[in-house]
């Protein structure tokens, strides 16, 4: 109980300071939907229906990038910076901060997905996944949870604050290429099946079998990836997690 | 090495021989250290001495290599929620969320506390009550410093670490500073502090220990410290050439009284003697004879700054490093 109230208590300070934050708005709320609307003007990507596409792969993108990416790198810059040292020295548990840090992250995740629908809805003409809600509200949340550990767990690995773009964007963007996020992948192909070990591939797939009107090849062996994904990310990040810049 | 009064009847802080190493760097060399309730204790040292990683060990942040260490009845290893909710840390450099006000970021820490200090009366002690709407990113230095002062007490503590606290602080601000230290004193709790100004610790510290190259080389009240050691009268004075026509340099005294004249890195010239009257007396019959003016003449003890000298360059490995 008095861990729930420090967790509220803290995910409340972290969203005035995200809300303030420039380049954290930017970042994870105008940088997807600026892609949506450009995308949306090139609808015949490849033949395909790359609205219908689309909707779904940056809704993909959005949990990815509000989760596992902001957490590393938001992780690695308040260690850096020293907050972490600070946090460290009080009687707040440390597991508490960096618990309210990836629900905060969590609730970004599922807003920016509202957003996107609705603007998919709105000016893109997208139908509303009607369906596959269900679907979608337990991808969100699994995929949302298992980006924010495995963010967890990279936030120990960057040496310092300087090099936490880098190594981040070294580790999404080639994700994105081969987890039908940027482009349709074709299902036999090479690259697909690579990231198809990885868990975003596993949240892309069920976010596009959420807008298929009888949810055609859902399969829950995709659920099951981002719940194994989120444990080894939850397990490794307690091996390289600290407090303090590497000195 | 014996220290006077290192043993006190129930202190808030015991350390017995204490050690720590970093890789190959003996950060700590066995230090004892007692603090007794209701004390302000000072920690002295050139840059590198060890006293942030001292203090980091009893504030739970480190684990120490060697010794025994209780503070408030506990071993700060243990990291005891319990324990860091009795104590308050100003560390030394430290960062605070940016995009948070003043007033936000006290509600944010006095959160984690069992038994907050209201907010309002946080910022009135560190009279940031006209900073309170302000971005952390937008206060200055000393503001700023300010605000770690507050958040140290945020939790109500009745043990106080600062480490450096005043760094950054205009001298009216460090004069509110000392107030704080010693209001927060007043009140029976106890403070443990590190600093490089010797006045800082002449003003506010009951004891002071001073610790060089990872021990301490003298601990006892500010007297005790200069007692022991720059004995007799320091004189002090500048030549001006305003008034002089010939070489002065070829006339002026090596030795006055049988002792060494000093020439400082200013230019300023010093002498310490055990025979005062002697002394001025040939230096004023120099100047007199020569025409020459004594600027700043100042004739006083020796400070704390004088015997902190004498005890870094006596234990020091480079006493040129040390650049407060
Ligand atoms: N985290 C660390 N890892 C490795 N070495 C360290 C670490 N922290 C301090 N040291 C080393 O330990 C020694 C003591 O450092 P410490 O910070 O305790 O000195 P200090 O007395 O506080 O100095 P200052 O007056 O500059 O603050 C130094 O040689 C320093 O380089
Ligand atoms: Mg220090």
């Amino acid at each position: 109980m008095k861990a729930l109230h420090l967790i509220v208590h803290q995910v409340r300070a972290e969203d005035r300071a995200f809300r303030r934050n420039p380049t954290a708005a930017f970042f994870t709320f105008t940088f997807p939907l600026l892609f949506l609307v450009l995308v949306a003007g090139a609808p015949d990507l490849g033949g395909l229906d790359g609205t219908r596409f689309y909707v779904p792969a940056i809704a993909t993108f959005s949990v990815v990038n509000a989760c596992f990416t902001a957490v590393a790198m938001n992780v690695a810059l308040a260690r850096d910076h020293g907050v972490l040292k600070r946090v460290h020295g009080t009687p707040m548990p440390m597991w508490t901060w960096l618990v309210a840090r990836m629900v905060h992250s969590t609730i970004v995740a599922g807003a920016l997905v509202v957003i996107v629908i609705a603007v998919g809805a709105l000016l893109l003409q997208v139908p509303l996944p009607l369906t596959g809600v269900p679907v979608l509200v337990v991808a969100v949340i699994l995929g949302a949870a298992c980006c924010c550990a495995l963010g967890l767990a990279v936030a120990g690995i960057i040496p310092n604050a300087a090099a936490a773009p880098a190594v981040v964007n070294a580790i999404a963007l080639p994700l994105y290429v081969v987890s039908d996020v940027f482009v349709q992948l074709d299902a036999g192909s090479p690259l697909a099946a690579i990231g198809s070990l990885f868990p975003v591939a596993h949240l892309a797939r069920l976010l596009h079998v959420a807008w298929t009107p009888d949810l055609a090849g859902f399969d829950i062996v995709d659920l099951l990836w981002l719940v194994g994904w989120g444990v080894a990310g939850l397990l490794l990040a307690v091996r390289t997690f600290r407090w303090e810049p590497r000195t | 090495m014996t220290h006077p009064r290192s043993s006190i009847a129930d202190p808030v802080i015991r350390v017995r021989g204490l050690r720590k190493v970093y890789g190959d760097v003996e950060a700590v060399r066995g230090i004892d250290l007692d603090v007794a309730r209701g004390e302000v204790f000072a920690l002295l040292g050139p840059n590198g001495a060890g006293k942030t990683t001292t203090l980091e060990i009893l504030e739970g942040y480190r684990v120490r290599t060697g010794g025994d260490v209780s503070v408030l009845g506990v071993d700060p290893a243990r990291r005891d929620p319990g324990f860091l909710a009795r104590i308050g840390i100003c560390l030394q450099a430290t960062g605070i969320e940016r995009y948070l006000t003043v007033r936000e970021v006290l509600e944010l820490y006095a959160g984690y506390y069992p038994r907050p200090r209201p907010v309002s009366e946080l910022l009135d002690t560190v009279e940031l009550q006209d900073a309170a709407g302000t971005l952390v990113r937008r206060l200055s230095g000393g503001q700023r410093r300010r605000l770690d002062l507050a958040l140290a007490l945020a939790g109500d503590p009745e043990l106080l670490y600062l480490d450096e606290p005043t760094t950054g602080f205009d001298p009216e601000a460090r004069r509110g500073a000392w107030d704080l230290v010693r209001s927060f004193r007043g009140a029976g709790r106890t403070v443990i502090l590190t600093t490089h100004q010797m006045d800082e610790a002449e003003a506010l510290a009951d004891r002071i220990g001073v610790m060089v190259d990872g021990r301490i080389v003298a601990l006892g009240t500010a007297g005790e410290i200069v007692g022991g050691r720059a004995t007799g009268t320091h004189i002090r004075w500048r030549t001006s050439r305003a008034s002089v026509d010939g070489p002065m340099a070829a006339s002026e005294p090596s030795t006055l009284a049988g002792s060494l004249v000093q020439h400082e890195p200013d230019g300023g010239r010093s002498l310490r003697t055990d025979d005062p009257s002697r002394a001025l007396h040939e230096l004023t019959g120099w100047a007199m004879t020569q025409g020459v003016v004594l600027d700043d003449l100042r004739v006083g003890r020796a400070t704390l700054e004088d015997a902190y000298l004498e005890l870094v360059a006596a234990h020091g490995r480079d006493v040129s490093s040390d650049a407060p």
